[in-house]
């Protein structure tokens, strides 16, 4: 990808066809990946694609040769499970070859099921259990601030994920603190393991949830590429209180027969889906 | 000198905020309680209270620690051990924060709050976690000795304070460092390991017994993970038994540790002086400790009926 020869920092793309070019190479990733796993969650990782590629290359500052340098923005995948999303996005900024795609999910790979720091220069911090990302998000927004970095901590969440009670403590500590250097995205693609979040725990009025514990909201169309692009500016306007941007998606965006399909959360594609999928994407 | 080493870690926090502008305290509206109320007053823009929110709090304290800062997160030890335990897991130890969980009212002799705030299990929680670190101070002087020491420790660290006042029994000029255990003697007939408190009540102990021309040894085990194998083997090979006492459940604290260790390396007949797997419940801090056998009278019986067998 595009690099600053003189800084080594990423290039930002505004434009929303590149953007939207990157969403279907790295959508492409995340299907091979799986297949070639064997296992994983298609359905989440697919529904955030457009929401995180757009904070990758549009908004946040790092240099993947050097992933814990001090000015990067940081990035925390909370719904863990969508870790091939993360690790697609990864290869498409420079991180590690694509060749590594090949070996997640196996023995001693920095690709672990679930992002793991240690494994993986580059992951902020190991999640995989639902509820955490937040609380450790508003920990590095309050540590940027006391070193008065300038830097920005985004964080996505599950739709389901926010049915944990430590997402709303963190959600009550970000604003108490002001945390204006951060932004939340809730993945609120409708669906769980057990079925549709609004039967299996529902969660609505989701905006106004946040809104009463003290966020500015922004509701979006998760997979509109312009859309993305001004809530994520929005957001870095918004001054005095954290941001959440509740994206309205399909769970496993892009490949038809995944789309908006409990089955799909955790099944990784077989053979013959991924041939379809891949045409789908205009990949053959 | 009566000190308790909450009291002593409050102290000893301002000392550290001092020297060290990357130490930041995070506190669970147990504050006043912990002792980091003294930390919060001086450098108010390093202190954050998180509320009665434990998970939050530890998720927070893995994030400063991923910006450069050196958290201390602190409430009570059945809180921070207990209803943050998955949190510990994952964004600390898993993760390998540069975390430092300093949980105060450990043990039964939190007193009349009763079973609900006595945490008899807290030592076995941590020491099951790859990458954790479990201290327990036996004074104040120790504790100040392990703080200061775990600030320069790179990786998640737990440490178990009291609530009550407790006898100094470490010496003035003692030097901490993790892992190493301190020997106050070895003996040939029994050696005491002890840990927390019970290292005093242990002295007291073998007083009595040296009076009656028993030879008993005593080590402070401070660190319980990892454990000092080499003073451990010796003193498995020096006397003919050995007895471990903590204010904890007899299942996954010092005892286990010790049982563990030596029943591969140099079996020897061992008794496990503890909370034998019971809750705790409301009383004086003293009578509690009668209650439950943790007592100088009953470590002589305890040693004496080893002896015999
Ligand atoms: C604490 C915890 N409980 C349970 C799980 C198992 N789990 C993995 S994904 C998931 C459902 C998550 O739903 P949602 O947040 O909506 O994710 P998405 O739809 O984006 O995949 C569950 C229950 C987990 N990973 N962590
Ligand atoms: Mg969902």
């Amino acid at each position: 990808m595009d690099m600053d020869i003189a800084t080594g920092e990423k290039k930002k793309i505004r434009d929303v066809r590149i953007l939207e070019e990157i969403a279907r190479r790295v959508r492409v990733k995340i299907l091979k990946m799986l297949t070639k796993a064997g296992s994983g969650h298609t359905g989440g990782s697919l529904s955030a694609t457009d929401v995180a590629v757009a904070i990758y290359f549009s908004k946040m500052d790092y240099k993947p040769e050097d992933p814990s340098w001090e000015g990067r923005d940081r990035f925390i995948l909370s719904k863990g499970h969508a870790a091939p999303l993360l690790y697609a996005i990864m290869a498409e900024a420079g991180y590690f070859p694509p060749d590594v795609l090949d070996n997640l999910r196996q023995i001693e790979s920095p690709l672990q099921g679930h992002p793991c720091c240690k494994s993986l220069p580059g992951v902020e911090v190991s999640t995989g259990s639902l509820g955490q990302g937040l609380s450790v998000a508003n920990g590095m927004a309050l540590g940027l601030r006391l070193d008065k970095n300038p830097a920005r901590v985004y964080c996505i969440l599950g739709d389901g994920e926010i049915q944990e009670g430590q997402v709303w403590e963190a959600a009550m500590t970000a604003s108490h603190y002001r945390l204006d250097n951060l932004c939340a995205v809730v993945d609120n693609n409708g669906l769980q393991i057990d079925g549709r979040v609004k039967d299996v725990m529902n969660i609505e009025p989701v905006m106004d949830k946040w809104l009463s514990f003290g966020w500015h909201v922004i509701g979006i169309d998760g997979h509109n590429m312009q859309e993305i692009l001004d809530a994520l500016d929005e957001a870095e306007r918004t001054k005095g209180k954290p941001t959440v941007i509740i994206a309205r998606t399909t769970k496993g965006k892009g490949v038809s027969i995944f789309e908006d399909r409990v089955e799909y959360h955790g099944v990784s594609p077989k053979p013959e889906e991924l041939e379809r999928a891949l045409k789908e994407l205009g990949d053959e | 000198m009566n000190k308790a080493t909450r009291q002593a870690y409050g102290e000893v926090l301002v000392e550290l905020g001092r020297e060290r502008p990357e130490i930041v305290v995070l506190d669970a509206d147990l504050s006043a309680s912990t002792k980091t109320n003294m930390f919060a007053k001086e450098f108010p823009d390093r202190f954050f209270n998180m509320g009665v929110a434990e998970q939050d709090m530890i998720g927070t304290a893995a994030g400063l620690a991923l910006t450069g800062k050196i958290p201390f997160a602190s409430t009570f030890a059945v809180f921070a051990t207990g209803r943050a335990w998955d949190q510990i897991r994952q964004t600390v130890c898993y993760s390998h924060t540069n975390v430092k969980i300093v949980a105060s009212h450990g043990g039964i002799t939190v007193g009349p709050d009763g079973a609900s705030h006595q945490a008899l299990e807290d030592i076995a929680l941590m020491r099951a976690l790859p990458n954790m670190t479990v201290i327990v101070p036996a004074d104040a002087i120790e504790t100040k000795a392990v703080i200061r020491t775990i600030v320069d420790h790179k990786g998640p660290v737990y440490v178990r304070l009291g609530r009550a006042k407790v006898p100094t029994v470490m010496p003035d000029d003692y030097k901490f460092s993790i892992g190493r255990a301190f020997v106050f003697h070895m003996g040939s007939d029994v050696n005491i390991i002890a840990t927390g408190i019970m290292v005093e009540i242990a002295k007291r102990a073998i007083e009595i017994l040296s009076a009656d021309g028993l030879d008993v040894g005593l080590i402070n085990m401070s660190t319980i993970k990892p454990l000092d194998e080499e003073v451990l083997l010796t003193a498995a090979r020096s006397a003919k038994a050995i007895v471990t006492a903590e204010e904890h459940s007899v299942i996954g604290g010092l005892g286990s540790a010790v049982c563990e260790f030596l029943s591969e390396r140099h079996p020897v007949p061992i008794r496990r002086m503890g909370i034998q797997d019971s809750f705790g419940c409301s009383g004086p801090a003293e009578e509690l400790l009668r209650f439950h056998g943790l007592t100088v009278e009953s470590m002589v019986e305890t040693v004496k009926g080893m002896i015999k067998s």
